[in-house]
Formats: C-alpha cells, sequence, structure tokens
C-alpha cells in the first residue's frame, strides 16, 4: 500500500464528485430533508385512540365509567352512538379504532353486587396499535372496577378500601416513553446507511461502463489503493453528513445526549467505512450501473429499515432472519447509536457491536480489493 | 404506431432478459425481500426477557413470580442480587423489565397493609416499552385480586360468626374484548401486505428511471430520436415492460405472502390486479419523471432515493398517519403509496371491495394520470 498512490486516487474521486454538484447537493441535502421530515412526522404513541361509545344502560352508574374514558388522555371519544351496529359501520369505514359498549342491564347488576360487562370492540388490523390500545382500556375499566369494588366492599363487609398490592412503573432511559426518542437515533443509522452504500455503489461500475477501469488498472496502482483512496474522497461527505444528522437530532428534535462524543464520533467513522465499502464491493460485483443500483438498493435500503432493529425488535425475529441481521451494519450503528444517546453507556457495554463494525469493514474491504484483484488479471 | 411500440417493447424485453443475471435480478430478490421481511416485520411482544429481584424471598413473591412466568408473556432469564446487577442488565439490554419485590412484601399482604411491587422498564423503544408495562399491570393487578379475597376471609368469617349480616357480594366491572380482522392480534397480518406495496414500488420506478437515463448516458437515445419512432410511442415503449414486471411480481408475492406467512386473503384477487395496475400508472410515472431530470444514472439513482425514501416512510406502513402532524398529514394524500398500502390491507385483511376502495383508488387513478401527463409533456419536450 503506497500513501502517494492512494491520494493520487483521492483526488481525482474528489474532483469526480466536485464536478457534479446536483449529486453533492444531494447527497448532502437527503439526510437533512429525511431526518426533518420523518423526524417530525414519524411517531409510533398511542394516544387519542378514536372512541365511539355505545351507552345501552343511560345511567348515573354507566355516566361514572364514560367519564373514566372521557377524562383519559389515551382515548378520543368521537361521539355516543344509540345501536352496536353503529360501532361495527364506524370500524368498518375507519373512522374509529375502538368501541365501548354498555349493556342495558349494567346498572342493575353493579346495584345486586354482581359483575357487569362492559364490551369493547377494536380493530385489530394495527395488531400493535390494537394491542397498546387494549391494554389502556383494560386499564381503565379495572382502576374503576377498584374504586365500585371498594365501595361496595365498604357498604357491605366493611373491607379494606384500598388495593392491596400495587404495580409501581418506572421507565428507565426513555422515561416519557416518547417514541421519538428511538426513532430519531434510529433514523440516523438508517439513513447514513442508505446514501453511504449508494454512493459508492456506481463509482467502479460507472468507470467500467465508461471503459476508464481498464485504464485505471493499467497503471501501477494496486486494487487496495483504488478502493481505499475511492472511499475516503466519500468519506468526506459521509463525515458532512453525520455530522449534519447528529446536530439536527440533539437540537432540532431534542433527542437527550448521555455519552461521549468521542465514542459516537469514533464508531460513526467505523461504520462509515463499512457502508462505503460496502458500496465499492458492489459495483465490483455489479456489471452495469443499472445492476450495481439494483444490488444497492437491494441490500441497503429496505434491509436497513427494516433489518436494522430501527422498527421491528430484532430478538422478535426468527433465527434465520436474525443471523441475517448481522450483515447489516446500521444494526450495530444503531444499537451504538441509541446506547450513547439514550443510555449513556460507554465502551464497556458497546464493545461487541464496535467488534462487529470493526470486524465487518474489513472484511467488505478485503471482498472488494479481492473482485477488483480478479478483475486486473 | 402499436408496431412500432412492440418494435420497443420487444427491444426492452430482451435488454431485460438478455442475460440469466438480470432476469434472475428481477424476479428473485422481491421473492427473497418478501421472505426475510416478511419474517422480519413483527411488532408482537411476547417473551419479553426479565429479571427478578427478590428481597423478600416469601412464598407470597414466589407466588407472584409463578404468576409472571406463567401468563406466558415472560421468560426469566436473570436473578439480580444487586441495584448494580439491574443497572448492568438493563444497560445491556439483556432485560426489557425488571421487576423488584421489596422486603416485607409478604408480611405487609398478611397484615392487609398496602405494598407495591417496582416495575423497572426499558423506555428505549416505547413501543414495547408501553406493551410491556400493560401487561406487567395486568398480571399484578389479578395478582391483588386473589389476594383481597384471601384478606377478606378472616374479617368475614369473624363477623359470620358474631351473626352480622353482610353480603358477600361486591360489584366489579370487566372489560370483554373482542378484537375484528384480525382476531389473534398478529402484527404480520398488518405489515406483509404493506412490504408488498414497498417492494412493489422500488423495483418498478427505478426500472423505467434508470431504462431511459441509462440510453442519455451511453448515447444510444440520440439514435433513437433519428428512427421514426415518436417520443410518445417511445415512453409507452419503455414503460409496458416495467409494467408487465411490476405485476408480475405482484402475483408472486401476494401468493407468496398467502403460502408462507398465511396472511388471510379475504378479498379478490381481481381487485388486487386492477388496484395494482392503477398504482404502476403512478410509480411509473414517476420514474418516468425523474428520468426527464436526471442527466446520468447517478442523478437518476439518487432522485430515485430522495423519492422512496419518503413514499416508504409516509405510507403509513410502519408509522401510523394518524399520528403525524397535520400539515404532513395533507402531504401524504400525494404518496401513492399511502393508498395502495392501505388497499391492500383492505383487500387481504378486511375483504373489501369496491364500494369501499373506491375513493382510494380513484385518487390513484388521479395521481397517475397527472404525473404520466406532467412526465410525458416534459419528456417530448427534452427529445424535439
Amino acid at each position: 500500500m503506497n500513501l502517494r498512490r492512494t491520494r493520487a486516487i483521492f483526488y481525482k474521486e474528489a474532483r469526480h464528485i466536485l464536478r457534479d454538484p446536483r449529486s453533492l447537493i444531494m447527497a448532502l441535502g437527503l439526510p437533512l430533508i429525511d431526518l426533518l421530515l420523518f423526524g417530525y412526522a414519524l411517531d409510533l404513541d398511542v394516544d387519542r385512540i378514536p372512541t365511539l361509545i355505545f351507552d345501552g344502560d343511560h345511567s348515573a352508574i354507566s355516566q361514572q365509567l364514560i367519564q373514566r374514558f372521557q377524562g383519559s388522555r389515551f382515548f378520543e371519544i368521537e361521539g355516543f352512538v344509540n345501536n352496536y351496529a353503529a360501532i361495527e359501520k364506524g370500524i368498518d369505514r375507519d373512522k374509529i379504532l375502538m368501541g365501548v359498549a354498555i349493556p342495558q342491564d349494567y346498572s342493575r347488576h353493579i346495584a345486586s353486587g354482581e359483575k357487569a360487562q362492559v364490551q369493547i370492540l377494536i380493530d385489530g388490523s394495527d395488531a400493535n396499535t390494537a394491542s397498546i390500545a387494549l391494554g389502556y382500556a383494560e386499564a381503565t375499566v379495572r382502576g374503576y372496577s377498584y374504586q365500585l369494588r371498594s365501595q361496595g366492599e365498604n357498604l357491605h363487609a366493611g373491607m379494606q378500601p384500598n388495593i392491596p398490592v400495587e404495580a409501581q412503573l418506572r421507565v428507565w432511559y426513555n422515561s416519557s416513553m416518547e417514541s421519538k426518542n428511538y426513532i430519531v437515533p434510529g433514523l440516523i443509522a438508517v439513513i447514513l446507511m442508505v446514501i453511504a452504500a449508494l454512493l459508492t455503489s456506481l463509482t467502479i461500475a460507472r468507470e467500467r461502463e465508461m471503459g476508464t477501469l481498464e485504464q485505471l488498472l493499467s497503471t501501477p496502482v494496486r486494487p487496495a489503493e483504488i478502493v481505499l483512496g475511492k472511499m475516503l474522497a466519500f468519506f468526506v461527505v459521509g463525515v458532512l453528513d453525520t455530522l449534519i444528522s447528529i446536530v439536527l437530532g440533539v437540537f432540532v428534535f431534542h433527542v437527550p445526549f448521555r455519552g461521549s462524543f468521542l465514542l459516537l464520533a469514533l464508531t460513526g467513522c467505523i461504520f462509515l467505512s463499512s457502508a462505503f465499502f460496502l458500496g465499492i464491493l458492489i459495483s465490483t460485483v455489479a456489471r452495469s450501473q443499472l445492476q450495481a443500483y439494483q444490488l444497492g438498493i437491494l441490500s441497503s435500503f429496505l434491509p436497513s429499515m427494516l433489518l436494522s432493529g430501527f422498527i421491528y425488535a430484532i430478538e422478535n425475529m426468527p433465527p434465520a432472519v436474525q443471523a441475517i441481521t448481522y450483515l447489516v451494519p446500521a444494526r450495530y450503528f444503531a444499537d451504538i447509536i441509541k446506547g450513547i444517546l439514550l443510555k449513556g453507556v460507554g465502551v464497556q457495554v458497546l464493545w461487541a457491536n464496535i467488534l462487529f463494525l470493526v470486524a465487518f469493514s474489513t472484511l467488505v474491504f478485503l471482498l472488494a480489493t479481492r473482485r477488483l484483484r480478479q478483475k486486473l488479471a | 404506431m402499436w408496431g412500432r411500440i412492440g418494435v420497443i417493447v420487444r427491444k426492452e424485453f430482451s435488454q431485460l432478459f438478455r442475460s440469466p443475471r438480470t432476469r434472475t435480478l428481477l424476479f428473485i430478490p422481491p421473492i427473497i425481500q418478501l421472505i426475510v421481511f416478511g419474517y422480519a416485520v413483527n411488532m408482537d411482544v411476547d417473551n419479553v426477557h426479565m429479571a427478578w429481584l427478590d428481597r423478600d424471598q416469601s412464598p407470597a413473591s414466589q407466588n407472584l413470580l409463578a404468576d409472571f412466568v406463567g401468563s406466558g408473556r415472560f421468560e426469566l432469564v436473570a436473578l439480580p442480587q444487586t441495584e448494580t446487577d439491574v443497572q448492568r442488565l438493563l444497560d445491556a439490554g439483556d432485560v426489557k423489565c425488571v421487576v423488584q419485590v421489596l422486603p416485607g412484601f409478604a408480611r405487609d399482604i398478611l397484615r392487609g397493609r398496602p405494598t407495591a411491587v417496582q416495575i423497572l422498564v426499558d423506555g428505549t423503544n416505547s413501543n414495547t416499552a408501553s406493551l410491556v408495562s400493560a401487561y406487567a399491570s395486568q398480571i399484578v393487578a389479578a395478582y391483588a385480586g386473589s389476594v383481597g379475597v384471601q384478606q377478606a376471609m378472616p374479617r368475614v368469617m369473624a363477623r359470620l360468626e358474631s351473626n352480622e349480616r353482610i353480603s358477600l357480594r361486591a360489584p366489579s366491572v370487566e372489560a370483554s374484548t373482542r378484537v375484528w380482522f384480525n382476531p389473534d392480534l398478529r402484527s404480520r397480518n398488518y405489515f406483509v401486505p404493506g412490504v408488498i406495496a414497498n417492494i412493489i414500488m422500488v423495483v418498478t420506478v427505478m426500472l423505467t428511471a434508470m431504462a431511459i437515463v441509462r440510453e442519455k448516458e451511453i448515447g444510444t437515445m440520440e439514435q433513437l430520436i433519428v428512427t421514426p419512432i415518436r417520443p410518445l410511442e417511445l415512453m409507452i415503449g419503455k414503460m409496458l415492460p416495467a409494467a408487465l414486471v411490476g405485476l408480475m411480481d405482484v402475483t408472486m408475492i401476494s401468493v407468496g405472502a398467502q403460502l408462507i406467512f398465511h396472511v388471510p386473503f379475504r378479498g379478490a384477487a381481481v381487485m388486487l390486479l386492477a388496484c395494482a395496475a392503477l398504482f404502476l400508472l403512478t410509480s411509473l410515472g414517476a420514474g418516468l419523471f425523474i428520468s426527464t431530470i436526471a442527466q446520468t444514472q447517478q442523478q437518476a439513482m439518487m432522485s430515485s432515493t430522495l423519492f422512496a425514501a419518503p413514499t416508504f416512510m409516509l405510507s403509513g406502513f410502519a408509522f401510523p398517519i394518524h399520528n403525524m402532524p397535520l400539515p404532513v398529514q395533507y402531504f401524504t394524500y400525494l404518496n401513492p403509496n399511502r393508498y395502495f398500502v392501505e388497499i391492500l390491507r383492505s383487500i387481504f385483511l378486511k375483504g373489501a371491495g369496491l364500494n369501499i376502495l373506491w375513493p382510494d383508488m380513484a385518487a390513484l387513478l388521479a395521481e397517475g394520470l397527472a404525473i404520466m401527463l406532467l412526465s410525458s409533456w416534459r419528456f417530448r419536450k427534452r427529445l424535439d
């Protein structure tokens, strides 16, 4: 490996980048726009669940329960209906997500000290929202039932008015449970991965399509120097993208920054190099730019969105798919960036992720160099 | 005119299918993507890894632990002894929640004093955290219910012995729940139809955009222009093969979704294909539009990505649209993916027909025509 020759490739590639300002602006603007738009728009918090209430009982007692639902910030009461069918229609037409039906004999059951039933109807298509909404609805009914019970027991048998065992919940790292705090760091990893891999995925395929690859290979420059020089030229763009994303995340979206900046910078560089090398590897495999782009999108866009643990928890996936996630560098960086920003942890917790990134980066670099050398021969 | 279009279509097809590699690149990746992503897209929370810190070590606390483990939702993976252990477990992400029973738990229960169980939840993923909190509270509430009955017994017996008149009845309210369309609450059923929409979008936008820009870059566009082929014919000829590939992909992965993931398919296959055709109108139009603004394949690629990312994220595929701020919600009305994801879900899960889906289909049609007209106008202008 020769530093001077690597530098020559670096300058050549940097000039290519500067000569196409439109692509350069897109490369810098993409994370800015995407992060601003998505950080602002994406939200998995389940609150203000649109709800219809059917009160078949029309009594003071049923009113008490309804007030509990009205008072909760999780439910948005869209209105009251007079029959069950109206709730069904609302769910069918996607107007509401949940219906609460209080049967006719509700207050009679309670007055005679029996168990009364309330029906919760829910649209289960979005299973996740539905489960969370069900949890809230059941907790609301349970709370009311406790209150009734303790009043009733006082009246009838002078029993304990208290709840005997209470669950005290404490949430760590993201105590307000805002989905933004984990979406934004994940987004940063995903966006950087996509841009980095796509940026380099065309570089060698283009030289091949234009016929300049032959010329390049006939010079004394070694394959490793080509790969490294090209990577370093794009690296500058990548570092700028990373800085933009982190500044936006912390200052615009107020994601807490609890860990060390130095560690984030260091791991960010390793991550970028792995994504760039992956792009170059793709570029050496592809026969044309179209193929390179297809391969690049295939191996970066959807995988980093869906397999990095950004939206879907990796531990829920079947083992075979979990094994594939080890090939997605965004997975490691998403863990690292969440650990550093939200948990404030350091190397002692993140070392495995960092090691995997280094190994991945080295492996991809070696593979890309080998492919290029094969072309030479 | 049709003869000339036929020539272009044949040329495109032979370009697409010329080498075995491009052939496989068209059909194999969508299937692989469906399989891998279909298994990945799952937000169900079960087997929550939990740790149990028991400072009471009593039969009462053991009963509570048995309730947690027996619920099937939680899996006990660690028995920390100290606060530092707890910190380490949560920091490393080994457990999602820690249940802590304080000393004196059994004594308080015995004496009828209110007591508490501490539950620490890792909130990093707020979504998992809310589900874990809800499950844990449910279990503790059920436990509290049974404890309450035990506590009441001696007092009730005492009163009965002193011949007081009491009623043993205590009113309570129970929520009985009914879940529609997806009764097992499998989140995969919800996400897989969305995956289909996004795979198709990525494939078709890319195919048209690159197919045209490539001719520009290589210089063969000039040759095409000097032939008697008119711009409109060239355009249709370029898009028909991509549309066919898109429709084949839709069919293939829809069948795959049912065979592999057992996603229910309650609607009509004809509806699905008709809606897919409408959707292809928009995605091919977008690809064509990109080809008119890009000079090189590099630019076409960057523009496609710029287009693909928001259409994916703002389609309601993973992030519910009704959670977005209002201006963004209006913006999503421009997103063809939004309609197609909605349509696919309704056809798959609800078996919806034309009477419910027509507004979405009309929106797709309007949008498809608009973008087609705009891009063909730009396309023609560039060629003339």
